[in-house]
């Protein structure tokens, strides 16, 4: 399969939650999701400045009646975690996809700390933490991620490993 | 240092949410929940008590899935300052359904009243300004805070209302959050979504 392919899916999964609003800051992973978001006239699109205004925008955007999907990369996680408070206090659902670094041939030193706290700090702070690892499944994980964060109003992240994204290459 | 506001954030808060309407109110941690309680409680009142940094962001979300409505985020300089970056999210997004009031004492209130970088050095108008807001104002007196209030409901206007650092008796309006959120949606007729 391939990787557009994949993440074709998981966008048509996104979809099929009802899912109206994408909020990011932008990671090379989710590149196929932001932009099939953007030539979408009937997905909202927020471009943040980090990402735990994400989690505050899909508080508001629940209060709306809307639903939202957060996309950030797992060195955003780090910045995330006192906000993960509104939608938990609140019993609201929260729904994130969250690309990992740190974990598959990682070039950077920087992105091995959050790439191993994020599920930990994320199970900490009250979050549901899914993780796909497969081409073939990530769309149906995505799908059922969605429906429990949506109908039992929960928050969860659903990580996309780095071996299922592709390692970046730093120089060619 | 910059000169402290004089205005009464009490007389404020009531005259920006004299007879709401339908409008949508999210206020930030702090003062400014208080002050929107003593104004008149109500289930479109939305009060934080926690996530500092994120009125401005819930209002956003909210503005964007309600287009039809009218947003006002009432929030304070320390909690507006956590969110500084926000700003420029919102104004790239380009709403025109929302505005943002900061009851702005140059004081971190909750926590013994330490200044602010707005009592040292920043002008949080400007800061919207220059993140692409292109309505920004600040107001010093009771009058400029009337003209304010029905243009908060009519713009996307960003307005620093530069009020006293004292402070008021404490008036508590509730804080379960899941009541709050819950009361919200019902009132905005979004419960069951």
């Amino acid at each position: 399969m391939t990787s557009a392919s994949w993440q074709a899916q998981v966008y048509a999964a996104l979809k099929a939650a009802r899912i109206t609003q994408l909020a990011y800051v932008p990671d090379a992973g989710h590149a196929h999701l932001i932009s099939a978001a953007h030539a979408d006239a009937d997905m909202g699109t927020v471009v943040l400045t980090t990402e735990e205004e994400g989690i505050a925008f899909a508080a508001g955007a629940w209060l709306g009646g809307q639903r939202a999907v957060l996309l950030m990369q797992s060195s955003g996680v780090g910045n995330c975690i006192n906000m993960l408070s509104l939608p938990v206090n609140c019993r609201m659902p929260f729904f994130t996809l969250i690309t990992m670094r740190g974990e598959w041939a990682e070039f950077n030193p920087w992105q091995v700390p959050m790439g191993v706290a994020t599920p930990i700090v994320l199970t900490a702070a009250g979050v549901h933490v899914r993780r796909a690892d497969h081409a073939d499944d990530a769309a149906e994980l995505v799908a059922a991620s969605a429906a429990l964060a949506f109908d039992s109003a929960v928050p969860v992240a659903v990580l996309l490993s780095q071996r299922l994204i592709g390692a970046k290459v730093f120089a060619k | 240092m910059r000169n402290d506001g004089t205005l009464n954030r009490r007389e404020v808060a009531t005259v920006l949410l004299r007879e709401p309407g339908d409008l949508l109110v999210v206020t930030g941690l702090g003062a400014p929940s208080y002050d929107a309680g003593a104004a008149g409680d109500r289930p479109l009142n939305f009060y934080l008590w926690g996530a500092m940094g994120g009125a401005a962001m819930v209002g956003l979300g909210l503005a964007m899935a309600q287009p039809r409505r009218r947003v006002l985020v009432l929030t304070g300089d320390g909690e507006m300052l956590m969110g500084m970056g926000s700003l420029a999210s919102i104004a790239a997004a380009g709403v025109q359904n929302l505005a943002i009031a900061v009851l702005d004492n140059g004081r971190y209130g909750e926590t013994g009243a330490q200044h602010s970088h707005t009592a040292l050095t920043t002008d949080l108008a400007a800061v919207a300004a220059a993140c692409g807001w292109r309505a920004t104002a600040t107001a010093r007196g009771m009058d400029e805070v009337e003209a304010l209030r029905d243009r908060l409901r009519s713009e996307p206007l960003f307005a620093v209302l530069r009020i006293s650092p004292e402070e008021e008796p404490r008036h508590l309006p509730p804080r379960d959050g899941a009541y709050l959120a819950d009361r919200f949606r019902r009132a905005v007729g979004v419960e069951g979504l």
